[in-house]
C-alpha cells in the first residue's frame, strides 16, 4: 500500500478547486465552440454543434458521475483516498447535465411543446429526465450546512439516489443509440461494476 | 430515358438549377473558397435562401453516415479513404438475363450523366441538401434486363475487412438494401457518381451509391458491389438490426414517428444553431411524384 500512501500525500496537497478547474475546461471549451458556431463559423464542434454538444456534455456528466461513484471502491479495494473531491465531482456532473438538458430544450428540440412531447412519448428520454431529477436534491443538498442539518445518517441515505440516477444515466445513454453499439454498453458495464462493488460483504474488521 | 426529372419543375425552395450552376461555374473559377460553410463566397451572395442553399461541400464530406468506416460522424471522413474504388465490379445476379460480374465502366457506358439536387433526409431527424451527379437508375435496369418474375432489387455495399473498421453491435455486414422494382424505375431514383461536380468522396458512397431522396437516407446505399434482381423482398440490414424501428419501406413520412424520436420535423445541418428546425415533408417533398407507388398502401404499416 505503499503507492497508495505516497498518492493519498500527493492528493492531499491537491486542492479542490483544481478539480473544479478541469472540470469546467471542456465547458469552457464547448462554450467557446457554441460562440462560434452562433456567429456561423464552423468550429471545434463540427457541422453539427448541436448535436456535438448535447453528446459532449451527456459523456461528461456521465464520465464525472462515474469518476464520483469510483471514490468509494478506491479507498476501500485500493486504499486511495479522493472522498475531498468527491462533492466536486458530482456537482460537475451535474453541471453538464444542466447543460445538457439546456442543449436540448433550448438548442435541439426549440419547442416547449416539443419539450412534452419528448418527455411523455419517449422512454429514453424519460429514463434520462428521471435519473436527473433523482440528482436534483442531491446537488441541493451539497453543501455542508445541509450535511449538518439533515445529519450525517439522513444525508448520505439521501445521496443513495445517486446509484439509481446513474443506472438511469447509463440506460439512457444505451437506449438512445442504434443497435448495441460498444460505448454505451461500455458505460453501462462501468456503471453496474461499481455498483456491484457495493455489494460485496465488508470484512467485519475492515473499516475499524 | 434520362432527364425524367427536373429539379426545376418543383416549387422546392431548393435553388433552382440554374443558379447552382452559376455557383458552380463561380467556384469552377476559384472565386468561392469551398468548404468555408455556408457563405457561397464573394459575389456569390445570390437571392436564395441559405436555409435552403445546396449545403457546403464541408458539410456534405464530413457529415457522414458509413457504419463500416465508424459511427461517429466524421469518422467515415477521417477512415473512408482507405477504400480503393477503382477498378470497381458489380455482381449481378438472381432473376436476370445474363447474370455475371460487370466492370464499372462497362455498366455506366454511354449513360447520361445529371445533376439532381436533392435534399437528404436522415431516420435520424436531420437533413442536408446535396447536389448529385448521377444516372437514372432504371437506364441501368434496362440494361441489365431483369426477368419478368423479378419485383425486387437488392443491394449490398462492398465489404473489405482491410480497409475497414467495421464496428461490432449494430450491423450484421454487409450492409443490405432493397426496393421494389417500380421504386427502383422511379426517375427520381439515382444512381449517383458524384457530388459537386467532382467524383463522389469514399466518405459518400464512391464510387456509385444508390439515392432514394423520398426516403430515409440509410436506404441510400452506398458503394455498391452486388445487385440481386429477386421474386421476394429481403429483410434489409436495419430491419435486422432493429425491426421495431426501420422497416422495409422506410419512406419519410412526418405521421410515424420513429419509437424514439418524433420524425415529424428535421433540424437541417448547417443552417445555424437556431432557426435550423424544418417542418418534414411528406415523402420528404416528393410526394407529386411518389405517391401514387404506395396507393391503397397503409404506410403507418409499412414503415
Amino acid at each position: 500500500m505503499h503507492l497508495a500512501q505516497d498518492m493519498n500525500r500527493l492528493t492531499r496537497r491537491v486542492p479542490t478547486w483544481l478539480v473544479w478547474c478541469l472540470g469546467m475546461a471542456p465547458l469552457t471549451w464547448l462554450a467557446w465552440g457554441l460562440g462560434l458556431a452562433l456567429q456561423g463559423q464552423s468550429g471545434p464542434l463540427g457541422v453539427d454543434p448541436v448535436k456535438t454538444l448535447e453528446h459532449e456534455t451527456g459523456l461528461l456528466a456521465l464520465q464525472f458521475l462515474i469518476a464520483g461513484l469510483a471514490v468509494t471502491p478506491l479507498r476501500r479495494f485500493a486504499g486511495l483516498n479522493l472522498i475531498k473531491f468527491r462533492r466536486a465531482l458530482g456537482l460537475i456532473a451535474f453541471t453538464y447535465l444542466l447543460a445538457h438538458i439546456a442543449t436540448w430544450a433550448v438548442l435541439d428540440v426549440q419547442a416547449v411543446s416539443r419539450v412534452i412531447e419528448d418527455l411523455t412519448s419517449r422512454t429514453y428520454i424519460m429514463v434520462g429526465m428521471a435519473g436527473f431529477l433523482l440528482l436534483v436534491p442531491l446537488a441541493w443538498t451539497s453543501r455542508n450546512t445541509a450535511i449538518r442539518r439533515l445529519g450525517a445518517v439522513r444525508w448520505r441515505r439521501l445521496h443513495m439516489l445517486v446509484y439509481p440516477a446513474i443506472l438511469l444515466g447509463g440506460l439512457h445513454f444505451v437506449m438512445s443509440v442504434k443497435g448495441w453499439p460498444v460505448e454505451p454498453l461500455a458505460y453501462l458495464g462501468a456503471i453496474s461494476f461499481l455498483l456491484g462493488l457495493r455489494l460485496l460483504p465488508r470484512r467485519r474488521h475492515a473499516s475499524v | 430515358m434520362a432527364h425524367g426529372w427536373k429539379n426545376t419543375s418543383r416549387e422546392s425552395a431548393i435553388t433552382p438549377e440554374t443558379l447552382y450552376l452559376n455557383r458552380r461555374r463561380l467556384m469552377a473559377g476559384g472565386a468561392a473558397a469551398l468548404g468555408a460553410g455556408l457563405v457561397p463566397g464573394p459575389g456569390a451572395a445570390g437571392p436564395f435562401d441559405a436555409a435552403t442553399d445546396p449545403n457546403s461541400l464541408n458539410d456534405i464530406t464530413t457529415y457522414n453516415n458509413y457504419y463500416e468506416f465508424g459511427l461517429g460522424k466524421s469518422d467515415p471522413s477521417r477512415y473512408a479513404s482507405a477504400l480503393t474504388t477503382s477498378p470497381w465490379t458489380i455482381t449481378v445476379d438472381g432473376l436476370v438475363e445474363d447474370p455475371g460480374d460487370y466492370d464499372l465502366r462497362e455498366i455506366l457506358n454511354g449513360k447520361t450523366i445529371e445533376d439532381r439536387i436533392y435534399r437528404l433526409r436522415c431516420v435520424e431527424a436531420w437533413s442536408m441538401v446535396i447536389p448529385w451527379q448521377g444516372v437514372e437508375l432504371r437506364d441501368i435496369l434496362a440494361d441489365l434486363r431483369p426477368l419478368d418474375g423479378a419485383r425486387y432489387v437488392h443491394f449490398e455495399t462492398v465489404l473489405r475487412p482491410d480497409e475497414m473498421r467495421l464496428p461490432v453491435g449494430v450491423i450484421d455486414w454487409p450492409y443490405v438494401e432493397s426496393l421494389r422494382l417500380d421504386e427502383a424505375r422511379h426517375p427520381l431514383t439515382l444512381l449517383a457518381t458524384g457530388l459537386y461536380g467532382r467524383d463522389l468522396p469514399n466518405q459518400n458512397g464512391a464510387p456509385i451509391r444508390l439515392v432514394v431522396p423520398w426516403k430515409y437516407g440509410f436506404k441510400s446505399i452506398k458503394s455498391i458491389r452486388r445487385i440481386t434482381f429477386s421474386e421476394t423482398p429481403i429483410r434489409t440490414s436495419w430491419m435486422k438490426s432493429a425491426p421495431n424501428e426501420y422497416g422495409y419501406y422506410a419512406n419519410v413520412n412526418p405521421q410515424v414517428d420513429h419509437p424514439r424520436w418524433s420524425q415529424s420535423s428535421e433540424r437541417v445541418i448547417g443552417a445555424g444553431i437556431f432557426g435550423n428546425r424544418r417542418q418534414t415533408e411528406m415523402f420528404n417533398g416528393y410526394g407529386d411524384e411518389v405517391a401514387g407507388l404506395y396507393a391503397g398502401m397503409d404506410l403507418r404499416e409499412n414503415f
